[in-house]
């Protein structure tokens, strides 16, 4: 079937005007989009299934041919984040059903996720330039929904910054494609690519790149570019703050390893080097921020940002073995993130609050919520079973191989932080004296955790399943290796 | 939160004629698309402009009553077509937003091409109607 992988997209963004129709009816609301979700599941394992068959699948919209109309093109990379991504707002809605709020619920919140999940498969799959810009948008103008959604106060201050920083990184966007659109006269990225290989990249199309680093930097979080983050992510809700974390940053480190490898690929002594010295500072910077917060929310946020520098560190090394790690470790980091938030969330919503100092014990009364937790945090922090391990290995090993040691250390290092700066979340809140908690019934608390517990299971084979896995993996990175695979598949000559 | 009465019978009369004109024009603009400017996005700003006239001349109660339409749902109702245009190929198994045209022979018309891109367009022209409308009238219901 020719459509195939438009599917993910089309899937939610029927789903999402059908709910706009229905908003006074919750119920309907909430099977509805649970049953779309799964469908969008589906497809995309219908569509991982066919690539590894038949290798990168890509259609030409309105019957145009490659480089003239809009292209979509699925390769291994998008397949499996496109996967991930639906996986993750299945369960995010599953948890939401106790946890938004009707008064949320009856104000667009189902159709407004619906088209986050659009724009966030949308720009994953897209195969043009501006098409993902467009993408970017649609999933951002629905973060900016989801984010000040409930109106209250601290949601509508964040709200201004969040938007206003990315309405000043969007209008960057627009300027960088209008640069890249004068020098190569072309939208299409495999053709872009192509054209650039032709002239062999001069300084003009070197800054460009740092433009688009820039660009992409403010969209996903990295070193000086990431201060709107904390603030931002910490307002709303933890359902969207789980989708937040999980989602929105990736797509702009996706993008980032995208350009990086297929169309900045030849003067890679400049770019890849800022790059890597910027990957380092997120790092730095992110194991600060979490070593430092007595909050839980707040230390999750910043282990965000010490992700978005190990997978960009790998990304910046150019070495095969590295940008596999890049993206094991992007996967994990997505489905671990959403596991995260929606823990602590669930902790918020027992304790309600959510300094760590408050908190307490929990362990005595929710056992497997602490045990859940804790499984969840060694595979954060890469504990070998575990999801995170396999994919900091191929990092290190990669970064080794490119003989860059203080970045390796440095990545090695701050897996220490990450552990530490969790595992006092676990330390205080979950072990501890315990307190009282009247907050929440028991059985409400334990739909919550059971909706989280999927993720972390989902971790927990990610983990074991690695070497199952691989030859998907491998893939992925072949065409981070070898531009040239992405191109002949996409302008088939 | 009463008002003082003031007599606006030039403007609502002025309104009551000219709003058929910008209505038509509209029309014109929206069906002029493809041989020359115009489209549904131009084409549903200047209908919505229409009816902003008219909320300018009555009240916002009075055009609910001329106009008894639920802008949201209109704005969904748009999405609706012009997505399903587009998966309307997908029947076909050809590659979605792929577009068809014909020739037809229509009474009064005579010798007139078809094409599935003025469905997408119909739905551009709702969606821009719908959401310009949602706009303004929030803004004027709320104190």
């Amino acid at each position: 079937m020719t459509n195939l992988l438009i599917l993910p997209i089309l899937i939610p963004l029927f789903t999402a005007i059908i709910l706009l129709f229905i908003s006074k009816y919750v119920n309907v609301q909430r099977g509805i989009s649970a049953i779309s979700t799964l469908a969008t599941i589906a497809a995309s394992l219908v569509l991982i299934y066919t690539i590894n068959k038949d290798g990168i699948q890509s259609v030409n919209l309105g019957s145009w041919q490659a480089p003239f109309g809009i292209t979509l093109v699925s390769d291994m990379l998008s397949a499996l984040l496109v996967t991930t991504t639906s996986i993750i707002t299945l369960v995010v809605l599953l948890y939401s059903f106790k946890a938004i709020g009707a008064d949320r619920e009856r104000f667009y919140y189902y159709p407004v996720v619906q088209f986050l999940l659009v724009g966030v498969n949308g720009a994953f799959t897209t195969g043009d330039i501006f098409n993902l810009f467009v993408f970017f948008e649609v999933m951002l103008m629905s973060s900016y929904v989801l984010i000040v959604l409930g109106g209250t106060k601290a949601q509508l201050r964040e709200g201004i910054k969040y938007i206003l920083v990315n309405v000043i990184s969007s209008a960057l966007f627009v300027i960088a494609v209008a640069y890249l659109y004068s020098v190569v006269g072309t939208l299409n990225m495999a053709d872009i690519s192509v054209k650039i290989a032709e002239v062999n990249q001069p300084v003009i199309l070197t800054s460009i790149a740092v433009l688009f680093l820039i660009v992409f930097g403010l969209k996903g979080g990295i070193f000086p570019l990431y201060f709107w983050l904390p603030g931002s992510y910490y307002a709303p809700p933890t359902p969207i703050l789980a989708l937040f974390g999980a989602l929105l940053t990736k797509v702009g480190i996706y993008s980032i390893m995208r350009t990086y490898t297929l169309f900045f690929y030849h003067d890679t002594g400049y770019t890849h080097s800022i790059l890597a010295v910027l990957a380092i500072m997120t790092i730095i910077f992110g194991c600060i921020g979490a070593v430092a917060y007595w909050d839980v929310k707040k230390i999750i946020i910043y282990n965000i940002i010490i992700a978005v520098g190990v997978i960009l560190f790998g990304v910046s090394t150019m070495n095969p073995d590295a940008l596999e790690g890049s993206v094991y470790y992007l996967i994990h980091d997505m489905i671990i993130k959403a596991a995260l938030f929606l823990l602590i969330g669930v902790m918020i919503t027992i304790t309600g609050t959510t300094d760590l100092k408050k908190m307490g014990g929990l362990i005595k009364e929710y056992p497997w919520l602490g045990w859940t937790f804790l499984v969840a945090v060694f595979s954060l922090a890469g504990i070998p079973p575990l999801s995170g391990f396999i994919g900091k290995l191929l990092i290190v090993r990669g970064s080794f191989e490119a003989e860059d040691y203080l970045g390796a250390g440095l990545i090695l290092l701050s897996s220490l932080m990450v552990l530490y700066s969790v595992i006092k979340i676990f330390l205080n809140g979950i072990w501890g004296t315990p307190k009282e908690y009247k907050h929440v019934s028991k059985g409400h608390a334990r739909y919550l955790w059971m909706t989280s517990a999927l993720l972390v299971l989902l971790a927990v084979f990610y983990g074991f399943g690695a070497e199952a896995l691989r030859p998907l993996f491998s893939q992925a990175a072949e065409v981070l290796v070898d531009p040239n695979i992405y191109i002949d598949a996409v302008l088939k000559e | 939160m009463k008002k003082p009465k003031t007599n606006d019978v030039i403007l609502q009369t002025v309104t009551n004629v000219v709003t058929f004109i910008i209505v038509l024009f509209s029309l014109s603009l929206f069906f002029a698309g493809h041989y020359t400017p115009g489209g549904g996005f131009i084409g549903g700003l200047m209908t919505s402009a229409a009816i902003v006239l008219m909320l300018l001349a009555y009240d916002l109660d009075t055009v609910a009553n001329i106009l008894p339409i639920d802008y949201k749902i209109l704005t969904a109702v748009g999405l609706l077509i012009a997505v399903a245009t587009g998966a309307g190929a997908l029947l076909f198994d050809v590659p979605f937003l792929t577009h068809a045209y014909d020739y037809f022979y229509l009474p009064l018309l005579g010798k007139t091409s078809l094409h599935t891109a003025v469905l997408f367009d119909t739905g551009v022209y709702l969606v821009v109607i719908g959401v310009t409308m949602t706009i303004i009238q929030t803004i004027g219901v709320s104190e």
